[in-house]
C-alpha cells in the first residue's frame, strides 16, 4: 500500500509545528484546538508549506492542484453558487458518488438548502470526485450533533475501510479518532507526544496530557516506592497504589471504566478506594458516567440504578492498583 | 413630545431639502414639453458622447480595474498605502482632477500627448473619478470570498485561473456589480474634470451634464429637459442598485444546521 510521508517545520503564531509521520492506512491527528492540527492537512494539501512525499514522489514543491489530495474541510466550503451535482462535478464524475453516499436525491439543491450531516457527504463525496490518491479530513464530524454524529461515524469508518486510501484526518475528539483511526497521534503546541493504536495510547500513555486526552482520570500526587508497589499520596492526604514504579512528582491515570462504585466500604487490601459525594450523573447509551469528587468513574445502567446513584449520595470509588498506570508531571 | 415634535420637524424639512430640487426639474415644465425638449439637436448630441463616452469609460474600468482589485485585495507590505492612492481621486476637487490630468497628459505635460479636448480625454476624465469607486466596491468583494472556498478549488485540480472564473468572479460578481453600477452613475454625471480636461465642445466633448450648464445661460427650459433625463438615468441606476437584495443575502445565508 502507498505511503504518504510528511517531515516538516511550520511556524505557526505562537509556536512552531515539526512533524514527522508516516501515513499508510488512516491515522488521526488529535489535540486541543490550536495545537496546530489543521495547519497539518493545509501541508499535505499545498496550501501551507513544508515537505511532503506520496510513495517516494516529492510533493513538496507541487501547488494544490497538481496534488491528489481530497480535503475535506471543517466548515466543509462547499460553493454556495453551485447545486450539490456541480459541486460534486467540479473535479470529477458526480453521479456514481452522489448515489454512493445517497445523496442523490439532493442533486439540485444548493448547499444553503441543506442540514449539517448532508453537507458533510457532498463534501466528501467533492473530495471523493477527484479519485484523490490520500485523504484529508479536518475535523468531520464536529460541526455535527451527536445524534448525528454517531450515526456519521459508523458510515465514515466503513467508507474509509472500504477507500483504502492513506487517511490523514484530525479531530479534538479522542473517541472520534479511536473510531476512525488506527493508529491516533496526539498533538499538542506543534508537537507529537505519541502515536500509537488507540488500544496503546489507553494502556501506556506517556504523559499526563496524553492520559487525560483519551479520557482518562489523572490524579496528581507524590510517589513513593516500596515494596512491589508505588504509594502515591495525594494533595487531600489520601493514599492510591500503584503496580507502575516511579518517584516524586506524578500523576495517577486510571480510567473510568476501571473504576467500580460500592455504597459499602469493601475490605479489600488490594484496591484502591476514594469516599465522596456524587456531584453529578450523566447518561450516555446505556452508560452512566458518575462524577465524585475529582474523578469521574464509568458503570452500566443497570448498577446505577441497582446502587441508586444520584448528585449527593456518598459512594465508595475503587479501583486496582494494576488498573493504574503512573506518568511523570 | 415637543422633543419628537423637533426630530420630525427637522427630518421633514431635511427631506424636503433634498427633494424639492429634483421635483422642481419635473414640476416647472408640463412633461410633454419636456419630452419634445429631448428632439434638440444640442441634447441628442450630448445624450449621444455622454452614452459612447460613459461605455467606453466603464469597460476601460471594468477591464483594469478588476485585476487591480484582484491584487490590492491580498495581503502585502505597503497595501494601505497603494490603497489610499488608489481613493485619493474620490476626496480630489473636480477641478484638481482636470488639472492634474492636464498635467499629466496635457500638451505640455509630463507625458506630452494631444489627448485634451477630444472624447479621449473625456473617457479619461470620467474612468478617473469612477474607477476608484468601483475599485474600492471590488476590492470589498474579493477580500470578502471565503479563502476556504479558494483552497477547495485549488485542492479539486483548479488552478489560479480557472478558480478565478469558476469561484471567485461568480461569488464576487453582486459586490462587482453594485461597484459598477456606481461608478457608471457618478461617470455619468461627471463635470468639473471633463470641462477641465475635455472643454464642452457640442458634438464631441459636451457631455449631458456640460450641456445643462450650457444650455443653462441659453435655454432654460432645454436644461431642464436635460436634466429631467439624468435624473430619471440616475434613478434608474439606483433602482438596479438596490434590486439586487436577493443576490446579496440569500445567497450567502445558511439554512440552519439539523
Amino acid at each position: 500500500m502507498a505511503t504518504l510521508a510528511l517531515d516538516f517545520t511550520l511556524p505557526l503564531r505562537s509556536f512552531e509545528l515539526t512533524l514527522a509521520l508516516r501515513v499508510e492506512r488512516t491515522v488521526a491527528l488529535v489535540g486541543p484546538s490550536g495545537a496546530g492540527k489543521s495547519s497539518v492537512l493545509r501541508v499535505v494539501a499545498g496550501l501551507a508549506p513544508g515537505g511532503v512525499a506520496y510513495d517516494g514522489e516529492d510533493w513538496t514543491h507541487l501547488p494544490p492542484e497538481r496534488r491528489s489530495v481530497g480535503l475535506v474541510f471543517q466548515d466543509y466550503a462547499l460553493f454556495p453558487h453551485l447545486d450539490v451535482r456541480r459541486n460534486v462535478g467540479y473535479a470529477g464524475p458526480p453521479d456514481e458518488l452522489l448515489e454512493r453516499l445517497g445523496i442523490a436525491h439532493l442533486a439540485q439543491a444548493k448547499p444553503a438548502q441543506l442540514s449539517g450531516g448532508e453537507r458533510q457527504r457532498v463534501a466528501l463525496a467533492r473530495a471523493l470526485a477527484r479519485d484523490p490518491k490520500v485523504l484529508l479530513l479536518d475535523e468531520p464530524l464536529s460541526a455535527l450533533d451527536a445524534h448525528t454524529k454517531s450515526e456519521v461515524r459508523h458510515e465514515l469508518a466503513e467508507l474509509l475501510r472500504d477507500l483504502g486510501l492513506p487517511t490523514l484526518l484530525v479531530t479534538h475528539d479522542y473517541e472520534d479518532a479511536a473510531a476512525l483511526a488506527d493508529e491516533v497521534g496526539v498533538l499538542v503546541d506543534g508537537t507529537l507526544r505519541q502515536l500509537a493504536r488507540p488500544a496503546e495510547l489507553v494502556a501506556a500513555p506517556r504523559d499526563a496530557f496524553v492520559a487525560s486526552f483519551t479520557g482518562a482520570n489523572l490524579l496528581h500526587g507524590e510517589a513513593h516506592g516500596t515494596v512491589g508497589m508505588t504509594q502515591v499520596r495525594l494533595p487531600d492526604g489520601a493514599c492510591v497504589y500503584s503496580t507502575d514504579e516511579a518517584t516524586g512528582a506524578v500523576g495517577v491515570v486510571v480510567y473510568p471504566w476501571d473504576i467500580s462504585l460500592a455504597r459499602e466500604h469493601a475490605d479489600d487490601s488490594a484496591l484502591n478506594v476514594l469516599h465522596g459525594e456524587v456531584s453529578s450523573v450523566v447518561e450516555i447509551g446505556n452508560r452512566v458516567r458518575v462524577r465524585i469528587g475529582p474523578i469521574t468513574a464509568e458503570v452500566t445502567a443497570a448498577s446505577a440504578e441497582r446502587l441508586e446513584l444520584a448528585v449527593g449520595a456518598r459512594v465508595y470509588a475503587t479501583f486496582k492498583a494494576t488498573g493504574t498506570r503512573l506518568v511523570p508531571l | 413630545m415637543i422633543r419628537r415634535a423637533l426630530v420630525f420637524g427637522a427630518a421633514f424639512v431635511g427631506l424636503a431639502f433634498l427633494v424639492l430640487p429634483v421635483v422642481a426639474i419635473f414640476a416647472r415644465v408640463a412633461p410633454g414639453r419636456l419630452i419634445g425638449q429631448l428632439g434638440n439637436g444640442a441634447v441628442t448630441d450630448a445624450l449621444r458622447v455622454s452614452v459612447e463616452t460613459s461605455a467606453a469609460a466603464q469597460a476601460l474600468v471594468l477591464l483594469i480595474g478588476t485585476p487591480t482589485a484582484v491584487v490590492l485585495a491580498r495581503r502585502f507590505r505597503f497595501r494601505e498605502l497603494l490603497v489610499s492612492l488608489v481613493e485619493l481621486p474620490l476626496v480630489l476637487p473636480p477641478a484638481v482632477a482636470g488639472l492634474g490630468l492636464f498635467a499629466a497628459f496635457g500638451r505640455f505635460g509630463l507625458l506630452h500627448t494631444t489627448i485634451p479636448f477630444t472624447k479621449l480625454a473625456v473617457i479619461f476624465a470620467v474612468a478617473f473619478v469612477s474607477g476608484p469607486l468601483y475599485v474600492r466596491a471590488a476590492i470589498a468583494a474579493f477580500e470578502a470570498v471565503d479563502g476556504n472556498i479558494v483552497a477547495a478549488s485549488r485542492t479539486l485540480g483548479a488552478g489560479p485561473t480557472r478558480t478565478f472564473f469558476r469561484v471567485v468572479l461568480p461569488l464576487a460578481r453582486p459586490g462587482l456589480a453594485a461597484g459598477a453600477a456606481l461608478a457608471l452613475a457618478r461617470g455619468l454625471g461627471e463635470f468639473g474634470a471633463t470641462i477641465m480636461f475635455a472643454g464642452s465642445l457640442r458634438g464631441v466633448t459636451e457631455t449631458l451634464p456640460l450641456a445643462v450648464y450650457s444650455e443653462f445661460n441659453v435655454d432654460f427650459d432645454t436644461a431642464l429637459a436635460v436634466s429631467a433625463l439624468l435624473v430619471a438615468l440616475s434613478a434608474a441606476l439606483l433602482i438596479a442598485l438596490k434590486w439586487r437584495p436577493s443576490l446579496s443575502t440569500s445567497r450567502f445565508r445558511f439554512a440552519a444546521s439539523s
